[in-house]
């Protein structure tokens, strides 16, 4: 892995006042990203506003397409030009999106895709908030695979955690996905952006071996193979089919199970270094409670009622959601009593808390439909539910 | 820890209000200040809001709940956020534009034609800063420094020597105001 | 040459063509073999590095193109070809993007992104090789079935109306448009050739046999008598009004060269309107 430091074209060196939306431009422009594809959905429309308001200044290309469709495969033919490249949605957009985050998957192609979350199915609440495509993010295309998905709680997280996704993208040569949501996209706070020097940014996994040596699908020693793009002399091919290490079209049970475990197995095998969570007080907790997103500040709130009522609260804050923290939360799992799980659907990542905690603890789901965060309080009278 | 509402009509410069409270406290006066507001087809025309939590640590519930701080701006919008103003709280209109109800509970009342004002300097589109110098001098939730530090950037770089006047305009006014309310309370109490 | 010397004899096309994966999927027969010469050809006279040309196929028989062609070259999904191609060439804008094709994929399920990739003058070519059926999936109506042919999905005949492509492409912008049948091998060579030179968005239709699916079902014909049906039926109009190039069930078919314009593509034109808008602020790109 090359880590380099941010080009400082992209960087807005300074404090500024911007909502998430806003944010993840900036991120993305800060990690490299000179590749904008993108159609304009409530409640993102945003990010890509100051995409295209920034980068004439800073050197490459905003395009709106015509749809979701067009916008994420544009993106996957500009990673294999040469340019990191990015998109944002929500609901709608994303669910179009889904055949060719497949195609990325298969033709493993580094970029990152924003879903400032919306209230759904369908229509849903546009302007409103939700959590409800979590689940879509991890299943959402056809076929197994495994994908990276983060989820920022402030403005400064979509700032920070916008960078975090291209560097993972590059080194896995995955689509990663800012799993945001409109409460954070929309909400105005401070986000601070360092200088150029302070931000690392991982560089494509470049192949530099002898032209006719090149193999696109060869692994390397970590599971990735090499990358070089389009105009560089290689005369490679690559496919949506299932292929070999050629990137050739072989369609056949035998190839099917070489390439299929490993495309899942090169973010499952890594997951203790991609997973990044934040706990607090969990050492002696009887309940902790599981959040990520804006739930997670809303979820503090009623954490503080509850300790303050003398209950042992810890609390568990998913930074990364896909992978799943398994492991941490089965070894929670025998130490503790319960698990609270609020988070704005109607029952999504509370299912993969339950299955890591096989019954050896509680788990209780807060659910909300969307349209608003959380009352604390009903947050509270679960956590005080879980204690009895 | 506090909550304001800036409310009125679309086109009012509602939003812009939130917005330069929140850049001011947050990046010039060292609190924390998370800005949010109304969205859709509910944000054009009719009542609209924007709304800043301020704090001196993080914030952490986004929205505000029982606001202390209530600016209107418009009748409709005056009418549909009063009732959730806070017992004691502050309530900040434009004389012209809303006609209130008698005051319920300890409720302050300060009121300025900030619309009035503005087309006196020559524009009703700066009535929002005239309404936030006013804001700014009866609150003291955020200086005026941090306030006109914070425009650069929110207001258009060609109009920015007049929104600066207009802030000074209805912040003086609110000075003013307060002389006023002093001066009576000590006369009253003197009685 | 004796017959020794021709079996020993390399396949001129083999510079092009990924031999490793030879023999090629397509029925014998089939024109799509035919078009993909000429674009081998059309590459040789071109004289252009080889190592700009990337090819982008959809799915579908000519789908497959990208597979053989010894190019970079990428088979993305149904319908997406265009998109994918208009990422790599805005990506590096030095690449000569061309995107090989069937009208299923083009026309069909992938329509919106032609038409809109037509209206930004995105600097393209577009090689749709025309069989008038969705020939992998079993021979399913298209949207370029003439009105009365026989479909799978169409067992009584098709009743709908079906594109034009040339007119499509003029209307949504298209800066050069030609069509011709498979047999027109060196006029179809020649218009690869020009488009390849042209900056901006090039379309040309080829006509083309599907033996197997089409032909069979409506009683065509096979072989080289049915690549000589089309090219017999053909009239040449250079020029011809696209408003009158429908093609009917057995009808004639005008093929020529109707369109060759001269226009500014998305980067062109976006990197005139910043320069004029920003001045010293925009940074120029790929040029």
């Amino acid at each position: 892995m090359k880590k380099v430091k941010a080009d400082p074209k992209g960087v807005l060196t300074g404090s500024h006042y911007l909502d998430g939306d806003y944010a993840i431009a900036e991120g993305g422009l800060a990690a490299g990203c000179r590749f904008f594809a993108g159609y304009p959905i409530t409640p993102s429309t945003e990010t890509a506003e100051r995409f295209a308001e920034r980068i004439p200044s800073v050197g490459g290309v905003f395009i709106q397409m015509e749809d979701e469709l067009a916008s994420i495969t544009a993106l996957i033919g500009a990673a294999w030009g040469g340019k990191k490249s990015m998109t944002v949605t929500s609901g709608p957009g994303f669910s179009l999106m889904m055949e060719n985050i497949g195609l990325a998957c298969m033709m493993e192609t580094p970029l990152v895709i924003a879903n400032v979350q919306r209230g759904g199915p369908s229509t849903g609440l546009p302007t409103l908030t939700g959590q409800q495509d979590m689940m879509q993010a991890k299943w959402g295309s056809h076929g197994d695979y495994e994908i990276i998905a983060l989820s920022p709680d402030s403005p400064q997280e979509c700032f920070d955690l916008t960078i975090e996704a291209f560097n993972l993208s590059e080194i896995y040569r995955v689509p990663v996905f800012v799993m945001t949501d409109e409460c954070v996209g929309h909400m105005h706070e401070k986000v601070v952006i360092p200088p150029a020097e302070e931000i690392e940014v991982v560089e494509r996994k470049w192949y530099e071996g002898p032209k006719d040596k090149y193999l696109p699908y060869k692994l390397d020693k970590d599971g990735i193979p090499f990358m070089v793009k389009a105009g560089d002399g290689y005369r490679f091919h690559t496919t949506g089919l299932t292929h070999d290490e050629r990137g050739y079209p072989v369609i056949n049970a035998e190839c099917q199970a070489e390439t299929i475990p490993r495309l899942s197995d090169k973010i499952t095998d890594n997951a203790d270094k991609i997973i990044m969570l934040e706990e607090d007080q969990i050492d002696n907790a009887e309940i902790v409670v599981i959040s990520y997103g804006i739930t997670s500040r809303v979820s503090i709130r009623a954490v503080q009622l509850a300790r303050k009522a003398g209950m042992k609260i810890g609390t568990l804050r998913l930074k990364t959601v896909w992978p799943f923290p398994e492991k941490r939360i089965k070894q929670l799992a025998k130490k503790i009593k319960a698990f609270v799980v609020p988070e704005i659907n109607y029952g999504q990542v509370v299912l993969e808390v339950e299955r890591c905690a096989a019954g050896k603890a509680g788990t209780y789901h807060v659910p909300h439909m969307g349209g608003w965060v959380h009352d604390p309080n009903d947050i509270l009278n679960v956590i005080k539910e879980a204690a009895k | 820890m506090a909550e304001i509402r800036f409310s009125g009509f679309g086109g009012q410069g509602i939003i812009r209000c939130g917005l330069i409270t929140g850049k001011a406290l947050s990046l010039y006066d060292n609190k924390h200040a998370t800005m949010t507001q109304s969205f859709g087809p509910e944000a054009r025309g009719s009542a609209c809001s924007s709304q800043v939590v301020v704090s001196a640590d993080r914030v952490l519930y986004p929205y505000i709940t029982t606001p202390e701080i209530l600016v209107s701006m418009s009748q409709e919008a005056y009418d549909k956020y009063e009732p959730e103003l806070r017992d004691k709280g502050i309530l900040i209109i434009d004389t012209d534009l809303v006609k209130p109800k008698p005051i319920r509970g300890k409720i302050q009342m300060y009121a300025i034609p900030s619309t009035r004002f503005a087309e006196q300097l020559g524009n009703r589109i700066i009535a929002n800063l005239v309404m936030l110098g006013f804001f700014t001098a009866v609150t003291k939730i955020a200086s005026p420094e941090a306030m006109k530090k914070a425009l650069p950037g929110l207001v258009p770089g060609r109009f920015l020597d007049l929104n600066i006047k207009a802030f000074d305009n209805g912040y003086d006014y609110g000075e003013e105001v307060l002389k006023t309310a002093t001066k009576k309370k000590t006369t009253k109490s003197k009685k | 040459m004796t017959k020794e010397d021709r079996l020993e004899a390399k396949n001129p096309s083999e510079k092009f063509l990924r031999m490793d994966r030879i023999p090629h999927i397509w029925c014998p027969g089939c024109g799509i073999g035919t078009v993909v010469t000429s674009f081998n050809e059309a590459l040789k006279k071109s004289k252009i590095d080889l190592d700009d040309v990337v090819v982008v196929s959809g799915i579908g028989c000519t789908g497959r193109v990208a597979g053989y062609v010894k190019l970079d070259s990428f088979h993305s999904t149904h319908g997406r070809a265009i998109p994918f191609a208009t990422g790599l060439k805005l990506a590096n804008p030095n690449l000569n993007v061309v995107v090989f094709s069937g009208d299923g994929d083009i026309f069909g399920i992938g329509g919106n992104h032609f038409i809109h990739a037509a209206r930004r003058n995105m600097d393209i070519t577009v090689i749709c090789v025309n069989n008038f059926n969705y020939a992998m999936t079993g021979g399913q109506v298209a949207a370029t079935t003439p009105i009365g042919a026989n479909a799978s999905t169409a067992p009584y005949g098709n009743f709908e109306f079906s594109f034009s492509l040339p007119y499509l492409a003029e209307a949504a912008g298209a800066t050069y448009v030609a069509r011709w049948t498979a047999l027109h091998l060196r006029r179809v060579t020649k218009s690869i050739q020009e488009a390849l030179a042209k900056p901006g968005f090039s379309l040309i239709e080829v006509i083309t046999p599907c033996v197997t699916l089409y032909a069979r079902r409506n009683r065509l014909g096979d072989g080289l008598n049915l690549l000589k049906y089309y090219y017999d039926k053909s009239v040449i109009e250079h020029g011809a009004d696209t408003r009158t190039l429908d093609i009917s069930y057995q009808g004639k078919l005008v093929v020529g060269k109707f369109i060759d314009k001269e226009k500014p593509t998305f980067l062109h034109a976006m990197n005139e309107h910043m320069t004029k808008i920003l001045g010293d602020k925009f940074v120029k790109y790929g040029e």
